[in-house]
């Protein structure tokens, strides 16, 4: 873990041959919100992003100190409930959904297929000020109206039906950023389909771009139902039409059928853009051709596929029909066959790789390890007879966390370590990365791993106040997140360190063999000089020359 | 980046989103069939009170609609930009026309107090006020996408005048030509599931 930073600070402008000079047809701040480049909107979408994750983190931060005793310690009971829905809708509909697609996809998807930008350049932006727009219906909700919502993030009907809380912006604004979700997942589409360089055949493609596709592809096919469902909800808050009220005959485990129809497969996009970046960063890190290119590639489709019939499974105690649920569970089971197939090829490509613990390697093996225990215990869930035990304790909360945290949360911090070379042009310290991911690591778990106690104890999830017999591993828990987060400020400080003082970054610091490693850092705003002709596949080390050496020709690092 | 490249792309975006706009409305389907067959003698009855005549109406409205659509696109790609243009407005007019229409058949029913909420409406079987939650939803979410429609094709028509869309440039008519059609078809799924099922 040798720092790789260079001792002079840069001379001249770093980054006037690149994007970051030419704005197009507006200076200044109107540059960036008002343009069209794929790269400046991948970093409109990555700070906001950013942003929200970290108020999110805030919201949960408040959460676990209000759980460190039983009993009224911080906030009373409605705030509680107003923070862990804030949490969720803004974990899940603002960071994690968007985060990867829209922010790195945005970036490097036109970059690693040889593309100029994406197939619509102007609905990409448009994508971001619909995203901006939902995001801000949702905050305004919070000030207006009953106040902040206390539904949890899923809006169960017929509770949000009769809250007096402020539901119907808060759903319009879920309802706005799926739009965006939409729009960017039919631009993804269009853009693998029609803007590959020539030479670029689809087994060609790098396999963070299959996961894009796949990923696209569940976001124009399942947003439009939950779209529909919080319409609905909308609309029966404001007229009362009653298709989802009891009271006029409605079914409110229909609400649940529907909204889980997009929400389960939610969670795959979620995590297929996760898996996405790993697969990038372990061939790249063992420098070995990637076990299973054509496996790994259509593992995706499969998981987008057999993953949006799986919904069934939240609702095994809602009382929905025994063979649905025996279906369900079912079907949930087979999921773990292409998420196995990925981890048995990651870990098939290190086999006798030429590893180098980078840091963004260090993330991407965290992934494995945290991704592997969330999926496990999603099984404990998964099977009936467990699930009646599990279900709506803190059991699912730290599975959830694992999966989503362990998983895309670690996965984002590696594509970050990652790809921060390419977008800023700039190097970072790699000595405080590797304390913050101790700190992370550390952190991590003893703030999840408890919660997986507590469920199995019996403690349910959502609740303000608990059973002295729980205090102990609540109290672990907290003393976790506070280790966390100052993990994360110490690594959102180093990189924010490299951004202003780092040393300058070669085109290819990895030795990586994909498109967008071929060009300068920072990208230039054409990205390509000529129009690439493809002759090889995306991890064919030989022909990309050695990573960076140092004077003792060893690779540096 | 060639203009027929460009043109192609169009076209798989457009497909694409009406893809999405199948399953936002076959969410409402899917509604419709689940409370068909948990109240089919209520939907019966409710249906019965619809007036067929003006859902017919609608259809033909609706269905002439698309055939001027087609008309129009056939013209300017046969560089027949006055008969294009005529096919436009008499798309536009009867879009218009359908909407006027349902703001009738609407007010007719607000008249007879079968709005939602409505006390008379909610005394009701519950299979009733179902069936009525349904068709607000399911016909103003329509006409709602038939008003946006109207909007496009003003657009649309606009740009031919302009010679901004032209037989080399068809892409932006084509794609408000497909959206129009699925407007239709959504329609003509709407009409028998609403007024003809017994």
């Amino acid at each position: 873990m040798k720092a790789l930073e260079a001792e002079k600070p840069m001379e001249g402008s770093l980054t006037a041959a690149s994007f970051y000079g030419e704005g197009g047809r507006f200076r200044g701040l109107w540059g960036w919100i008002l343009s069209t480049d794929h790269k400046r909107i991948g970093l409109l979408y990555l700070f906001s992003i950013l942003l929200f994750f970290l108020t999110g983190v805030s919201l949960g931060f408040l959460m676990r100190l209000e759980l460190l005793a039983p009993g009224p310690t911080l906030m009373k009971p409605q705030t509680y409930n107003a923070l862990f829905t804030l949490h969720g809708v803004i974990m899940i509909f603002l960071f994690v959904i968007p985060g990867l697609p829209a922010s790195f996809g945005n970036f490097f998807l036109p970059l690693q297929i040889g593309a100029r930008d994406v197939a619509f350049p102007k609905l990409n932006l448009l994508s971001w000020w619909v995203y901006m727009a939902g995001a801000c219906l949702a905050l305004l909700s919070l000030f207006t109206g009953g106040g902040p919502i206390d539904t949890g993030w899923t809006f169960y009907v017929p509770y949000s039906l009769r809250t007096t809380v402020n539901v119907p912006l808060a759903v319009f604004g879920v309802f706005v950023l799926g739009i965006s979700s939409v729009l960017t997942g039919i631009n993804f589409v269009t853009t693998i389909h029609q803007e590959r360089a020539p030479g670029m055949g689809w087994f060609r493609l790098p396999l963070f771009v299959w996961s894009l596709y796949a990923t696209a592809w569940i976001q124009i096919l399942v947003t439009p139902v939950v779209g529909i469902t919080l319409l609905l909800t909308l609309v029966e808050r404001l007229v009362g039409v009653g298709v989802f009220d009891p009271a006029k005959g409605g079914d409110p485990i229909l609400y649940q059928h529907l909204f889980w129809i997009y929400s389960h497969p939610a969670v795959y996009i979620m995590i297929l853009p996760a898996m996405g970046v790993i697969s990038e960063i372990i061939p790249v890190f063992s420098r070995k051709r990637i076990f299973g290119y054509k496996a790994i590639a259509f593992s995706s489709l499969t998981i987008a596929s057999v993953g949006s019939l799986v919904w069934g499974h939240h609702m095994f105690v809602s009382g929905q029909s025994d063979l649905a649920s025996v279906i369900f569970s079912l079907l949930t089971f087979l999921v773990a066959v292409p998420s196995a197939v990925k981890v048995f090829n990651w870990v098939a490509t290190l086999y006798k790789g030429s590893i180098r613990l980078e840091p963004p390697l260090l993330f991407a093996l965290t992934f494995i390890f945290l991704f592997s225990i969330g999926g496990l215990t999603g099984l404990f869930q998964g099977a009936l007879a467990t699930d009646i035990h599990l279900h709506d304790t803190y059991w699912v909360v730290g599975h959830f966390h694992y999966i989503i945290f362990g998983g895309m949360g670690f996965a984002f911090f590696g594509g970050l370590h990652y790809w921060f070379p390419k977008i800023s042009g700039r190097l970072y310290r790699k000595k405080p990365v590797f304390w913050a991911w101790v700190l992370l690591f550390v952190g991590f778990n003893t703030l999840y791993f408890p919660m997986l106690l507590l469920g199995w104890e019996g403690m349910p999830r959502r609740y303000y106040d608990y059973l002295p017999q729980f205090q102990t591993l609540h109290v672990i828990s907290t003393l976790g997140s506070w280790i966390l987060i100052s993990g994360l400020i110490f690594m959102l400080g180093n990189l924010l360190y490299a951004l202003f003082r780092g040393g300058r970054a070669e085109a290819n610091p990895w030795g990586a063999a994909t498109l967008e490693w071929q060009v300068p850092s920072p990208p230039p705003a054409k990205n390509f000089e000529t129009v690439p002709h493809i002759d090889r596949g995306p991890y064919e080390f030989k022909s990309t020359g050695s990573p960076s050496r140092d004077e003792k020709g060893l690779p540096k690092g | 980046m060639g203009g027929e490249r460009d043109e192609k792309g169009s076209k798989i975006g457009m497909w694409l989103f009406l893809l999405s706009e199948i399953l936002f409305f076959g969410a409402l389907f899917v509604l419709y069939g689940t409370y068909r067959y948990k109240h089919p003698l209520d939907f019966h009855l409710a249906s019965a009170d619809l007036n067929r005549i003006l859902g017919a109406l609608h259809t033909l409205i609706l269905i002439t609609s698309s055939l001027t659509m087609a008309i129009s696109i056939t013209a300017l790609r046969k560089r027949d930009r006055m008969i294009s243009l005529l096919a436009l407005a008499a798309t536009l007019l009867l879009g218009l026309l359908f909407l006027v229409n349902k703001g009738l058949e609407w007010s007719v029913k607000f008249g007879h107090e079968l709005y939602p909420n409505a006390p008379r409406l909610l005394s009701r079987p519950k299979g009733e006020v179902l069936f009525y939650g349904l068709y607000y939803s399911i016909t103003g979410l329509h006409a709602l996408h038939v008003l946006v429609g109207v909007v496009l094709i003003s657009i649309v028509a606009f740009l031919v005048v302009k010679k901004r869309i032209d037989e080399k440039k068809m892409a932006p008519l084509e794609n408000v030509g497909l959206y129009w059609h699925l407007v239709d078809i959504i329609w003509i799924f709407i009409f028998p599931l609403f007024y003809l099922i017994p």
